[in-house]
């Protein structure tokens, strides 16, 4: 029996390998790109947009590319290898999407200098690692106004994820934006302390309904908060895709990630030869970062989000734009200024009216 | 006609060596199901998932590193186990070390202290992991506490708490407030063996480990006493074996075993503190050290093989696409196969009678 197995596992090798060394061969003048995700590509939120993303690729450059994906890898040190096992597996391109991967993509980077890589969300660079990241909050200051019009109970319910930059950033947008309308509106937040957890998200929506919040947004990935949402009856806006199937009568609009135009544009440059190490924070001017339609919603307030849309796209509105105080009431950015990119990209403070202490601070 | 199980005395070597066999076999007859239904080839994608990664040499080193902390943690859940005591919670005792020996890593950043900072923070770190596993000891011997539900319990605040540091005292402060430590210095860093590759002194350390482990719980008289103590408390009381002192024991000992993981891991691997540390390692090990039943060296190659479905899995999704759920039904086919077949081996069925007959 011993000896059958031990047969059978050697020719089940041996048909794995030349199976693996035809396909290389045909493979050779493809560019081979690839994807380390954090969720799973049916996630429906920011995987899932990341996975849209790498399509387009596909569909843009047909049998002129490889394209292949790792999904569900955690942060920590199983993304080191998985990322080393793409560029062995002579990936020439590779974007990984969490911030959790930044330490681990730079490692590998540095063992293999001629793959080049591409890490969402980080701060740290090297001569083939590029950042790139989307202008998020410009978005979120448009749910802050529709919600503060939309809302009856004046009261906001926010699912946060983490509390890094880009999340505290989102809330302040939100709620600038909400002030601009409604100064006496409430924000609640509930950490979720998670990206992609469905049952922890619709608890979260559940309680902050309970709660008196007639509005929920999330920062968290699923589409679970939409559906709590619809059958309780109120709003939601989605994240990171257009989530309207999952909440026909309560979604609002969506922020939606369109990563498309800039990974078709990352893959063209390393055909060309002309791929260099950048720091890309693209929004809604570039098309990287979309409203879905604005739905369930009166027509007023659907053109007075329209305007909105326009002036932030024509660079006349900016989110951040002074006057901005803290919590403490202290004036942060002075009437006609506004906050520096890097003091967005490293935000640790709430404004004026949010009701909650940043974690950990 | 009622069926009934009877456990069987006497059971020979050869017949439990086989058992474990047998239940790989019935996994891969279920993979190979599974990969037609999906549309593979079957024997294509075992070559990629079992036979690939042990054919490169830097997959290889990739396996070992991954099987490192799962078997530490596994031969000190031994232990536990052999003893009745169910220690849930290795995960936070590995995130406990790692804080622990990490505190003196952070201290000690920029000030060229020396090569004594390593040594020290190994065991700090095993001693932030036993102390970690002694507090269900403690509300056990004390209190009466189900320690399955305390050193479960006792994960999650160890988790926030890495989670509060890494966010507050403890943020790198050049970091744009992202949640992680500085990067340690290279005297708080596991030296690595090959000049390619992530293989690590925290292997040998690991050896080191199963060897006492297997010595001690073989061959001296504490072996001995967790043995009676798990397996007959009441004889062990008789015999003058301090009840108290063995779940102290225990829990101590697979405790700074998981920390000593924790802390392998962060100065090895992973080379910073942040919020996540491990992929679940505290938790797989509970499964690699039921799988390699509860012997170290068992348990060495339980850790082997769940490492290669973990790489063998991650090879699957790149070159043929299968989905990660892939990886997980084959880890819990197993599982239910070595632990079915367990049952076969050790008991038989017997159909019981009805009453018509004398």
């Amino acid at each position: 029996m011993r000896k059958i197995i031990s047969m059978a596992v050697a020719i089940a090798a041996g048909l794995g390998l030349a199976g693996a060394a035809a396909t290389g061969a045909l493979a050779a003048e493809k560019l081979k790109v690839a994807w380390v995700y954090i969720g799973p590509v049916g996630d429906f939120g920011w995987t899932y947009q990341h996975d849209q993303g790498r399509k387009a690729v596909e569909k843009e450059f047909g049998d002129k590319v490889e394209t292949t994906y790792v999904e569900n890898v955690p942060e920590g040190p199983d993304a080191e290898r998985v990322i080393e096992q793409l560029a062995r597996a002579g990936n020439k391109l590779i974007f990984t999407t969490s911030f959790g991967y930044m330490e681990p993509t730079l490692k590998v980077a540095k063992r293999n200098p001629k793959v080049f890589f591409e890490h969402a969300t980080g701060y740290k660079r090297d001569k083939n690692v590029s950042t790139y990241n989307s202008k998020f909050h410009e978005g979120r200051y448009i749910l802050g106004q529709i919600a503060a019009k939309t809302s009856k109970t004046g009261t906001i319910g926010y699912i946060a994820s983490f509390p890094i930059p880009e999340v505290i950033s989102g809330i302040n947008a939100l709620m600038l934006g909400a002030q601009s309308v409604n100064p006496d509106i409430k924000v609640k937040i509930v950490w979720a302390n998670s990206w992609f957890d469905p049952a922890k998200e619709a608890d979260a929506a559940k309680a902050l309904i309970d709660q008196g919040a007639d509005v929920i947004s999330q920062h968290t990935d699923s589409p679970a908060a939409m559906q709590a949402a619809e059958q309780r009856g109120v709003k939601a806006f989605g994240q990171a895709s257009d989530m309207i199937n999952f909440g026909p009568h309560a979604q609002l609009t969506s922020i939606v990630d369109n990563w498309a135009p800039y990974y078709i544009e990352r893959v063209k440059e390393v055909m060309d030869g002309t791929w260099k190490s950048t720091d890309t924070w693209s929004g809604m001017k570039d098309g990287e970062v979309v409203m879905a339609p604005y739905t369930n919603m009166p027509d007023d307030v659907k053109a007075f989000a329209q305007a909105t849309e326009a002036k932030i796209k024509s660079g006349e509105l900016n989110p951040f734009k002074g006057p901005i105080y803290d919590q403490s009431g202290k004036l942060v950015v002075k009437e006609g200024d506004v906050l520096p990119d890097k003091d967005i990209l490293s935000m640790n403070w709430y404004v004026k009216g949010i009701d909650d202490k940043v974690p950990g601070k | 006609m009622p069926l009934r199980l009877e456990r069987q005395e006497n059971v020979s070597g050869l017949r439990l060596a086989l058992a474990p066999l047998l239940a790989l076999v019935f996994t891969l007859i279920v993979g190979a199901i599974m990969f037609v239904v999906l549309g593979h080839d079957p024997i294509r994608a075992f070559g990629i998932y079992f036979v690939g990664p042990l054919l490169d040499p830097y997959t290889l080193q990739e396996l070992v590193v991954k099987a490192g902390p799962l078997l530490m943690i596994g031969t000190g859940l031994a232990f536990c186990y052999r003893a009745n005591r169910w220690n849930i919670g290795a995960e936070g005792q590995y995130v406990a070390g790692a804080v622990v020996g990490s505190w003196l890593a952070l201290v000690t950043h920029g000030t060229d202290a020396g090569p004594w900072v390593l040594p020290a923070m190994l065991v700090m770190g095993a001693l932030g992991g036993a102390l970690w596993g002694l507090i269900p000891a403690f509300l056990r011997v004390r209190f009466g506490s189900s320690e399955i539900l305390t050193s479960l319990m006792l994960v999650y605040v160890a988790q926030l708490g890495l989670d509060y540091l890494v966010r507050g005292p403890w943020k790198d402060p050049d970091g744009f407030n992202f949640p992680q430590s500085v990067t340690f210095d290279a005297n708080a860093v596991m030296p690595l063996l090959m000049d390619e590759g992530r293989l690590h002194g925290g292997i040998i350390l690991a050896l080191v480990a199963v060897v006492v482990a297997t010595f001690v719980l073989g061959r001296t008289l504490v072996g001995y006493s967790i043995e009676i103590g798990g397996s007959a408390p009441r004889a062990a009381a008789f015999a003058g074996f301090d009840e108290r002192r063995v779940t102290y024991g225990v829990f101590a000992v697979s405790g700074a075993l998981a920390g000593l993981a924790g802390i392998i891991e962060v100065a090895g691997p992973i080379g910073n503190l942040q919020p996540s540390i491990s992929p679940g390692y505290g938790f797989t090990a509970i499964i690699a050290a039921m799988l390699g039943r509860l012997h170290p060296v068992g348990i060495v190659v339980a850790s082997l093989v769940l490492a290669l479905t973990y790489i063998g899995g991650e090879a699957a999704q790149i070159s043929m696409r299968l989905p990660f759920d892939v990886t997980r039904v084959f880890q819990g086919t197993l599982l239910i196969a070595i632990l079915a077949a367990d049952v076969m081996v050790r008991y038989r069925v017997r159909r019981v009678e009805g009453t018509s007959h004398a």
